[in-house]
């Protein structure tokens, strides 16, 4: 029999897990990308990318404490930013697609070959490199919290950080939304031609835009990484997919859309790889092995997200008015 | 567009502007853009080809020409949307040929586009708020301590809410510009431009697509910025209209600038006749009755002196 109990506890754990923390703050960053300036970035994994090895690198060869390590990963996102932004963001829209899914690729693959194996690891990765984060820990030792919300004082500790940094991004991006800067974006992103004519430096805003939302990226990269290790693999272009799959799901030009939509889908993946590796156990599905079911939950996920696309195409927290306009 | 779109009441025109002849190219008084020599060409064809032209301070030029004649093509040379082969110019005195567009609109020489560009999933609202000049809140860093920019803000949004009214579109302030009418958006367009209390005004064929009614209002709020100082230069292919408000008049064909003068006198010049017919000049008209009928009509319009 399935055990339901446990596939949706499961599902629940995902609610608050710093991985859907790190979605939903690397989802904002292209909420402010995509959502309100127009620009199509499709290298957000790269960010990610830099943020995780920026601070595993700092910390494991370097000694650098926690700040200073978070320091080299938003300054090597920056810089990454400024190399994408500086010849794209004069072009069309779709130079900077081009460029940043190339760019994003070439970073990972620059982090897995064997060149540089002793700074990144290579295929293998990184690890070890959490004991300034835990130092800083004032959560005595011990085991809290209720029902399936149970963990150790380090793994509250890492809940807590992970979505205060996503409550601080979801202020700050709500304020400088709201404000002028705000609407020279949103006007950068319905016309550039007649926000030029106008009088703004529509440049210089594009690459302000493309900086803040690829330093969210980085720091979810950084939230990523601390319930587990670098791992080169994770940081494909199917990463920037499943962050844009967050987007659209919650709405694009939203606040609360990446974060809900981030919740909606690890719960709903965890649900359903709970629910397919017990059903395969069961016996359920005899025409599959348990390496084609666990693939079988992308399908799936997919599925779901397709269908509220169709159904509800603005997202969830998308404004149903503004989609009437949309050609 | 019929006789009946054109106002009565007859706006005091400028006059005297020129310095001699009303030739091509001929000097002002007091200019407040000066081209020189700007020519730019696609592939094999030149668009814009202008030996030296001046646009008058203080008056409404209007920029005519058949379709194809460059314009357009001027228009986005002289606000920096577009780069010449060869030439430049001043505005106000101030050399300003490969400025990029933005600040060529600072410097207070706005304009607007011939196919419109309202912010489609903006507010009516935010889009004349865009426009104000100098807004603190548009740095990032300020933007995030509303204390710094609410009380430029309330001021702007007063400001726009005037020109609102004046253009009509106040009951329309808090829909999305994607809701307005082709009309309705070249209004806000314009609105929108006066936000930045622009000393030259470039408008592409303001009129275009605007019914009777909304024409009448548009002329005179065309006439208004010229009471208030500002310099206005205009497209437009309705020669009712030009002759109605226009001061000066530039004719383009085939990129060069082939008469300039006053609305009434340019027209009698065989050079615009020339232009308009030009194209066609040396095709048989008769193979298509319907286009020599538009040609004659054409002529007549140039001709018909009744205002
Ligand atoms: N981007 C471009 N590429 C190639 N040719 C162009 C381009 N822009 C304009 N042209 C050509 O330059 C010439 C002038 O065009 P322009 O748009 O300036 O005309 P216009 O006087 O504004 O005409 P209309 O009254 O129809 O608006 C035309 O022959 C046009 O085909
Ligand atoms: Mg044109």
């Amino acid at each position: 029999m399935i055990d339901w109990g446990a596939i949706f506890s499961n599902a629940a754990v995902e609610l608050i897990s710093p991985t859907t923390a790190a979605y939903a703050l690397a989802a904002l960053g292209l909420a402010i990308h995509f959502g309100y300036t127009g620009l199509l970035n499709f290298g957000q994994a790269g960010f990610m990318a830099l943020g995780a090895y920026g601070f595993a690198i700092s910390t494991l060869s370097f000694g650098f404490p926690v700040w200073a390590s978070v320091l080299v990963g938003v300054g090597a996102s920056v810089v990454f930013a400024l190399i994408l932004g500086i010849p794209t963001l004069r072009l069309r829209a779709d130079y900077l697609a081009i460029v940043t899914i190339a760019a994003a690729e070439i970073v990972r693959l620059l982090f897995t070959t064997n060149t540089f194996d002793a700074l990144t690891g290579s295929a293998n990765g990184l690890s070890g490199y959490k004991g300034g984060f835990a130092d800083l820990n004032p959560i005595p030792e011990g085991t809290y919290g209720f029902g399936p919300f149970e963990y150790n004082a380090y793994d509250w500790w890492l809940r807590i950080v992970a979505w205060t940094i996503v409550v601080l991004a979801c202020l700050f991006t709500w304020q400088i939304m709201r404000s002028p800067w705000g609407r020279v974006v949103k006007a950068i992103r319905e016309d550039e031609d007649a926000v030029r004519a106008l009088g703004k430096n529509v440049y210089s805003y594009k690459m302000q835009s493309l900086i803040l939302g690829g330093v969210y990226g980085t720091i979810a990269g950084m939230i990523f990484i601390l319930p587990r290790a670098v791992v080169p693999s994770n940081y494909q272009t199917s990463l920037t997919f499943f962050v844009y799959a967050i987007l659209l799901l919650g709405g694009a030009a939203t606040i609360l859309g990446p974060v809900i939509g981030s919740m909606i889908f690890w719960v709903l993946l965890s649900f359903f790889s709970g629910f397919i590796a017990r059903a395969v156990e069961a016996g359920w599905l005899p025409f599959m092995s348990s390496v084609q079911a666990g693939q079988l939950r992308f399908i799936l996920v997919g599925v779901a997200i397709m269908l509220i696309v169709i159904y509800r195409p603005q997202g969830i927290f998308g404004n149903k008015k503004e989609l009437a306009f949309v050609k | 567009m019929s006789s009946n779109s054109v106002p009565t009441g007859k706006p005091v025109k400028t006059v005297d502007m020129h310095i001699g002849e009303a030739v091509p190219g001929c000097k002002k008084k007091d200019p407040i853009l000066v081209v020189d020599g700007v020519s730019r060409t696609f592939g094999g064809l030149t668009a814009v080809d202008v030996e030296h032209l001046e646009v008058p301070r203080g008056a409404i030029t209007a920029l005519i020409g058949p379709n194809g004649a460059g314009k357009t093509t001027l228009f986005n040379l002289l606000t920096g949307f577009d780069k010449p082969d060869t030439g430049a110019w001043t505005f106000e005195g101030t050399p300003i040929g490969g400025k990029s567009a933005f600040k060529v609109a600072r410097m207070g020489q706005v304009r607007t586009f011939q196919l419109t560009k309202a912010l489609g999933l903006l507010t009516v609202m935010d889009n004349m708020l865009l426009g104000a000049k100098g807004q603190i809140g548009e740095n990032i860093f300020r933007s995030l301590l509303p204390f710094l920019w609410r009380k430029q803000e309330a001021g702007n949004r007063v400001k726009a809410l005037d020109l609102l009214t004046r253009f009509k579109l106040d009951a329309k302030k808090d829909d999305y510009a994607a809701s307005l009418s082709g009309g309705q958006r070249k209004l806000l367009e314009m609105a929108r431009a006066l936000m930045s209390e622009p000393t030259l005004v470039m408008l592409d064929e303001p009129m275009a697509g605007v019914n009777p009614a909304l024409t009448q209002s548009l002329l005179d709020h065309i006439l208004n910025l010229k009471a208030e100082g500002m310099s206005v230069l205009f497209v437009e292919h309705d020669m009712h209209m030009v002759r109605h408000i226009a001061d000066w008049v530039i004719v383009m064909a085939e990129g060069k600038v082939v008469a300039e003068g006053d609305p009434h006198e340019v027209m009698r010049n065989p050079a615009v006749i020339d232009a308009y017919l030009g194209q066609h000049h040396d095709e048989d008209l008769g193979e298509d009755p319907d286009a020599e009928k538009e040609h004659v009509g054409a002529i007549k319009e140039l001709l018909d002196d009744e205002l």
